[in-house]
């Protein structure tokens, strides 16, 4: 197979049209619009669905219609746009339909700035959504990579009529890389027994994420969380670097994963025993292995491009055993690689503490790094 | 008049086969059971039961699914025709319906319906007015008229405040891919005649591929108008029907000239 060089959202974009996808749905923001204009030129050369909407909110709720048919349908859109798109996310998550969101995260809060970010973790993560809800997110650090969880973020929404999130940022959607793309799948003939379709030779069917019962809405909610333990049990994927004889482990994700990895082989070259988890999904979030990482290293680095959101389920994982410290960049400033080498010597050099709170050593060092006011 | 003979009976009036036998949730008075039952009666009639997708909103129509036996999905507040889009990309065989109220389509999701106008969609939307929000007992909606109380505005729509009410039909009827846009009532035999026949033109443009349609009945809301459901009749046909002329505001020339 011949490798292609290909710009991360474009990638995306065709990887999505290789595994099926059968209508998509978008509104341009930056800097996930080349995934848009992908996809207005190749749908329609296809024969497939493309529209662009007036809006997030009117993509969101024509993919939730498209969902309901049980095709394979994607929206993609960027901070500002997926803050808009909650009210249809927790409606399609409700009604248990599944759909793939691509999120090329960039700056905020508010408008924010067109730069990479990963500070929409919680709002994705989290779920900014209404209701308990629970949406797989895979986290690529390449273009190829960012391929490959395309096609399998079809397969899993599918696999737990979920929602399946790519979350990528602003320098993974934009840079250019070697990738190879997979072969092209048929578009599915059969469609699920839950879609709509009209009802012709069987009953009429429904779909609503409406349960006025009070214990029938309870029994859908422990049905959703009965369906996210089958996914917690078979669908944590995360990536482990130099972590065999490791006495400190960085833990990153995505782009930012990515620059600590250049970090951790320089750590590694001046001697230091460092190694790197990084998680591809970051829900499930891979809390196991990091328990298990507690009991054997002394301790911990987070590193993110935000204030410190995946930080808080790092130290749930840790539990106080052993320290964790934190170093963001934010705001759409991308850390280099040596600063997280400078902060894995820091972490070496110690004196670590489980006292306190990392985020706010870590804005101490911001205040010396940026020359900005200190909280205390 | 010599009384028939039981075996030379015929039924000429049962429940259509797109309405399911159940009792429904709304008030004594009110339209919408009208508004369903002529939807019903018009699919039954073109054959489009089994290839119809309806699309149900947010407000007292958020449980019309229960009514219709056909397949349906249910919309957030305001984005029906958002959802239905994405229902006809994927089927554009299918005949897809919305079914909104006025605080569902002209206010939260005047955006969706102007757009999905706009594009021309090939959908066709029940709009029924009854110039107040009725699920949420009887607040100001933008079909409020002028003076009107609800719960809302306790002393009258007051204009310089809340602004006009929004004349939707006359509005989406400016838009290009609009193919047929009407407003008529269900206040009286003969204009509830002349609102199952366009609905009927209105799923025939659908049918035809001639893009987006609406129809616009003016509804009663009895209960939270504070009046019985003839008063109700009465005052829709005195306070609404002036401000909301029932009327053809687009009908492309290829519809004006079918018979049905």
């Amino acid at each position: 197979m011949t490798r292609e060089l290909m710009k991360g959202n474009e990638a995306v974009a065709e990887a999505a049209i290789r595994a099926g996808l059968q209508a998509y749905f978008g509104y341009p923001i930056t800097p996930q619009t080349e995934l848009l204009e992908w996809m207005s030129r190749r749908m329609p050369e296809l024969g497939r669905a493309f529209v662009q909407a007036e809006s997030e909110l009117a993509a969101i709720n024509m993919v939730y219609g498209a969902a309901c048919t049980g095709a394979r349908v994607m929206t993609s859109s960027s901070s500002p746009g997926i803050s808009l798109m909650m009210e249809g996310l927790s409606y399609i998550a409700g009604t248990e339909v599944p759909m793939v969101l691509v999120d090329v995260m960039r700056g905020g809060p508010g408008l924010g700035n067109i730069a990479p970010a990963q500070s929409d973790y919680n709002q994705i993560v989290h779920g900014g959504g209404h209701g308990d809800y629970y949406p797989i997110v895979l986290a690529p650090s390449s273009v190829q990579e960012s391929i490959d969880l395309t096609v399998l973020a079809f397969d899993l929404a599918e696999k737990y009529r979920s929602i399946a999130v790519v979350l990528t940022d602003g320098s993974l959607g934009q840079m250019m890389e070697p990738a190879e793309m997979p072969a092209m799948q048929p578009l599915r003939t059969q469609f699920p027994d839950w879609a709509v379709s009209g009802c012709e030779g069987r009953e009429r069917r429904i779909l609503t994420s409406i349960y006025l019962d009070p214990p029938a809405e309870e029994r859908t909610n422990l049905r959703l969380a009965a369906r996210w333990q089958q996914v917690e049990a078979n669908e944590i994927r995360y990536k482990e670097y130099f972590l065999d004889d490791a006495d400190f482990v960085v833990v990153g994700y995505g782009s930012t994963g990515r620059v600590a990895l250049s970090a951790v082989r320089a750590a590694r070259a001046e001697g230091i025993k460092v190694g790197l988890l990084r998680p591809i999904t970051v829900n499930p979030f891979p809390s196991q292995i990091l328990d298990d990482l507690a009991n054997r290293v002394q301790g911990m680095l987070v590193v993110e491009m935000s204030a410190g959101q995946m930080l808080e389920d790092v130290r749930m994982a840790v539990s106080r055993r052993i320290p964790v410290e934190f170093f963001g960049r934010l705001g759409g400033v991308v850390p280099f690689p040596d600063e997280i080498h400078n902060e894995i010597r820091r972490l070496v050099q110690g004196p670590l503490t489980t006292d306190g709170h990392p985020r706010d050593r870590w804005l101490r060092r911001m205040a010396a790094i940026t020359g900005s006011p200190s909280v205390n | 008049m010599a009384i028939p003979e039981t075996e030379s009976m015929q039924v000429v009036y049962s429940r259509p086969d797109s309405l399911v036998d159940v009792n429904t949730h709304y008030c004594p008075g009110c339209t919408h059971g009208v508004g369903h039952r002529l939807i019903a009666e018009v699919l039954d009639e073109m054959g489009l039961r089994e290839k119809t997708i309806g699309v149900a909103s947010v407000g007292c129509s958020v449980f019309a699914y229960n009514y219709f036996n056909f397949d349906w999905v249910q919309a957030p507040h305001g984005r029906a025709p958002a959802m239905a889009t994405g229902v006809k990309r994927v089927y554009p065989d299918r005949i897809v319906l919305t079914y909104q109220g006025d605080g569902d389509l002209a206010s939260i999701g005047m955006a969706e319906i102007v757009h999905a106008a706009a594009r021309g969609e090939n959908i066709t939307v029940v709009f029924i007015n009854n110039a107040n929000y009725g699920m949420t007992g009887g607040q100001m909606a933008p079909t409020t008229l002028p003076g009107q109380k609800t719960t809302s505005s306790p002393a009258g729509r007051d204009v310089e405040q809340a602004g006009y009410p929004i004349r939707t039909a006359e509005m989406l009827s400016t838009l290009e891919g609009a193919s047929y846009v009407v407003r008529r009532s269900l206040h009286d035999p003969k204009n509830i005649r002349m609102a199952k026949k366009a609905l009927r033109l209105a799923f025939e443009t659908q049918v035809r591929g001639m893009g987006f349609s609406m129809v616009e009945l003016l509804s009663t809301c009895p209960t939270n108008w504070g009046l019985t459901p003839l008063q109700s009749l009465q005052w829709l046909e005195e306070k609404m029907v002036p401000y909301y002329p029932i009327n053809d505001f687009k009908v492309a020339p290829a519809i004006a000239g079918l018979k049905v």
